[in-house]
C-alpha cells in the first residue's frame, strides 16, 4: 500500500516539528526516515499512523485520503522504540491482541500466534511475560504483535534504538529478510545513518522539519543534495568551499606541488580501515580514511609530517 | 547505630500514636466481658447504625470509584485548559473541615437554600435523612481514588494505549483491556482508603443527619452518643467493630498485593 504525504505541517507550541513536508512512499518498499533528533522524523511517522494530527496537509493511504481516519481505522502496524509491551499480558496474549479486538475465531488466533512466534523465533516463550524477556526479545514480540493483523503498512519508530549494538545488527538483518519475504510497505525511523543505509531501499533525510533529500543509499552518499546531507550521511571534511570525504584525500610522504603539509594528530586502527586525524599547516583539521595497507606503507604515526591532497571534491 | 535509632523512633511513634489508642479500645471493649459486649452490639439500634453505615458506604464507594477513575483519566490523558484547576479542586475535600461541608449542605438543601424548596415541593426529604448523609459522605471521600490513580497513570504513560489503538482497539476496548488492568491496584488502594473514610465519617454526617437513633444514626454517631450517655462499654464495643473492619480491609489488601507485584 502506497503512502502519500501532502504539504503536512505540525507545530508543538512554538516548535515547528514539520514544515510543509511532502513525500511519496511506494507500495512494498522499505523506506528509512533518517535525521538528527528534533528533525521531525518521528512526528511524521506518528502522523502517518494517526497517532498525531497534522495542523495542515493530507495523508493518503493506497491513494485514498486518510487524514480524517483514526489510528484504529488506518490499519497500520506500529512498533515503538520502547516496545510498548502490554505488561499484564503474556507474549501470546500480546501477539493475539490485534486479532482478539477484531473478534477473530479462537482457533484462527491460536494458529496465527503460533506462526508468528515461529517467525520471530520466540517459540517456547509464549507463556512468559514481557518482564521476563530481554530487550531484543521484547522488540521481536512487539513486531509479531504489529504483524498479527496483517497490516498493509508497517511503521517502526527507532525500533532498535534501545538495544545494544549486537542485537541491533541482528535485528536489522532480520527486518530486511522479513521485508523481502512479506513485501509489506515498511517505514522506519532512525538517527543512525549506517542503519538506514544498511536496511532501506530508499532513505528520506530530514532536518528541522523538512525533507532534505530522498534517494537510494548509494546516491545519498555519492550525490548528496546539499551540505546538510553531505555532512550528516557519512563523514566529510570542509576545506574552504569544498567538501571532501575522508577516503577522497590522498596522503603522501613527499610534497608534489599540489599537496599541503599536515601533521598526524591521531591514528586509529579499525581492522581493515585506518582512520587518521591530520592538522594542516593552517590549523585546519582533516579526517582521513585509509586502508590498512596504505597506512602500513606510509608507516603512519602520531607527530609525523605528511602531505595531503583531495582527489574528489564536492562544492554546493 | 543511627539506623536502629531511626527505626525505634519511627516504631515508637507508631506505637504511641496509632497502636496505643487502638489497643485501649480493644481492652476496654472487653472490660465487662464478652457477654456484655455481645448484648451491646446486638442492640437493634446499634445493628441499624451499622447497617446504615454500610448502606452509605455501598452507595458512596462505587460512585467515587467511577468518578475518581474518570477524573484521573481526564486530568492525565486529556490535555485541556484548566486540568490543573480540576486537579486542585479534587483535593478540596481533604482541605475543608467535614463540619464545614455539613454546614454548607445544610444551607444548600435547607428550607431557604438553593435546592431545598425544590425537593420539598417534590416530597423528597434530603436533610435529616439518608440522601444528605450519602451526599456528605460522597463529598468527604471523593479524592482518594483519583489521588491514587493519577500518579499511576502518569507513570505507565500512554504508549501501551497508543499501541492498542494501532492494533485496532476502540477507545472502550483500550480502556478495558489495557488501561484498567494497569491501574487496578491503584484503584483497589483508592477503594480501600475511600471505604475507610466512608466508614469513619463523622463531622459532615453529624451536621446533616440530625442523629436520630434507629433512623439516621450511623455507627460513628452512635459511638459519640453512647459515650455521652455514659454507656462506655457500648462506645468501645462499636469502636472495636469499626476498627476491626478497617483492619480487615487493610490486611486483605496487603495479602493480595504482593502476589500481583511478583508476576
Amino acid at each position: 500500500m502506497s503512502i502519500e504525504v501532502r504539504n503536512v505541517s505540525k507545530q508543538f507550541g512554538s516548535f515547528q516539528a514539520l514544515e510543509d513536508v511532502s513525500l511519496d512512499v511506494e507500495g512494498g518498499a522499505l523506506t528509512a526516515l533518517l535525521g538528527p533528533s528534533g528533525s521531525g522524523k518521528s512526528t511524521l511517522l506518528r502522523i502517518i499512523a494517526g497517532l498525531e494530527w497534522p495542523d495542515s496537509g493530507e495523508i493518503r493511504l493506497a491513494g485514498e485520503d486518510a487524514t480524517a481516519l483514526t489510528t484504529q481505522q488506518r490499519g497500520v502496524g506500529f512498533v515503538f522504540q520502547h516496545y510498548a509491551a502490554f505488561k499484564h499480558m503474556s507474549v501470546r496474549e500480546n501477539i493475539a491482541f490485534g486479532l482478539k479486538v477484531r473478534k477473530r475465531p479462537k482457533a484462527a488466533i491460536r494458529s496465527r500466534v503460533d506462526e508468528l512466534l515461529d517467525l520471530v523465533q520466540l517459540q517456547g516463550f509464549g507463556d512468559r511475560y514481557p518482564s521476563q524477556l530481554s530487550g531484543g526479545q521484547r522488540q521481536r514480540m512487539a513486531l509479531a504483535r504489529a504483524l498479527a493483523p496483517e497490516p498493509k503498512v508497517l511503521l517502526l519508530d527507532e525500533p532498535f534504538g534501545a538495544l545494544d549494538a549486537r542485537v541491533r545488527a541482528e535485528l536489522r538483518v532480520w527486518l530486511r529478510r522479513l521485508h523481502d519475504e512479506t513485501h509489506t510497505t515498511t517505514v522506519f525511523v532512525t538517527h543512525d545513518q549506517e542503519e538506514a543505509m544498511d536496511v532501506a531501499d530508499r532513505v528520506v533525510v530530514m532536518n528541522k522539519g523538512r525533507v532534505e533529500q530522498v534517494a537510494e543509499p548509494r546516491e545519498l552518499y555519492d550525490a548528496p543534495a546539499n551540505e546538510f546531507v553531505m555532512s550528516f550521511v557519512g563523514q566529510a571534511n570542509r576545506i574552504g568551499d569544498a567538501w571532501v570525504r575522508p577516503h577522497d584525500l590522498e596522503v603522501v610522504l613527499e610534497p608534489n606541488g599540489l599537496t599541503r603539509e599536515a601533521q598526524v594528530a591521531r591514528v586509529v586502527h579499525l581492522g581493515f580501515e585506518v582512520r587518521a586525524e591530520l592538522v594542516r599547516d593552517d590549523g585546519e583539521q582533516l579526517a582521513v580514511q585509509l586502508t590498512r595497507d596504505q597506512a602500513a606503507e606510509l608507516e603512519l604515526e602520531r607527530g609525523q609530517i605528511v602531505y595531503v591532497r583531495p582527489t574528489r571534491e564536492t562544492v554546493f | 547505630m543511627r539506623k536502629y535509632a531511626l527505626r525505634s523512633a519511627a516504631l515508637g511513634y507508631l506505637l504511641l500514636v496509632l497502636l496505643g489508642p487502638l489497643t485501649m479500645v480493644f481492652v476496654r471493649a472487653f472490660d465487662k466481658g464478652a457477654g456484655a459486649l455481645w448484648t451491646t452490639l446486638t442492640d437493634p439500634n446499634t445493628v441499624h447504625a451499622f447497617e446504615l453505615t454500610l448502606i452509605i458506604a455501598v452507595i458512596a464507594v462505587p460512585l467515587n470509584t467511577v468518578f475518581g477513575v474518570v477524573c484521573a483519566l481526564a486530568i492525565v490523558r486529556r490535555r485541556f485548559p484548566g486540568a490543573g484547576l480540576v486537579n486542585a479542586i479534587v483535593d478540596l475535600p481533604l482541605a475543608i473541615s467535614p463540619v464545614v461541608v455539613g454546614l454548607s449542605l445544610f444551607l444548600l438543601y435547607g428550607r431557604t437554600g438553593w435546592f431545598g424548596p425544590w425537593f420539598a415541593r417534590h416530597g423528597t426529604q434530603i436533610l435529616f435523612a439518608v440522601p444528605s448523609m450519602v451526599i456528605a459522605t460522597v463529598f468527604v471521600s471523593l479524592p482518594f481514588v483519583a489521588r491514587e490513580v493519577v500518579p499511576t497513570l502518569r507513570e505507565i504513560g500512554d504508549e501501551q494505549e497508543q499501541a492498542a489503538r494501532t492494533l485496532g482497539a476502540s477507545g472502550w476496548q483500550t480502556f478495558w483491556r489495557i488501561t484498567l488492568p494497569s491501574i487496578r491496584w491503584a484503584i483497589v488502594y483508592g477503594v480501600v482508603l475511600t471505604t475507610a473514610r466512608c466508614l469513619g465519617e463523622y463531622g459532615a454526617v453529624a451536621v446533616v443527619s440530625g442523629n436520630i437513633e434507629g433512623k439516621t444514626q450511623t455507627a460513628t454517631l452512635r459511638v459519640q452518643d453512647a459515650y455521652e450517655n455514659f454507656n462506655q462499654a457500648g462506645a468501645y464495643g462499636i469502636s472495636l467493630v469499626l476498627a476491626a473492619m478497617s483492619v480487615i480491609v487493610l490486611v486483605a489488601m496487603t495479602l493480595l498485593r504482593p502476589e500481583e507485584e511478583a508476576a
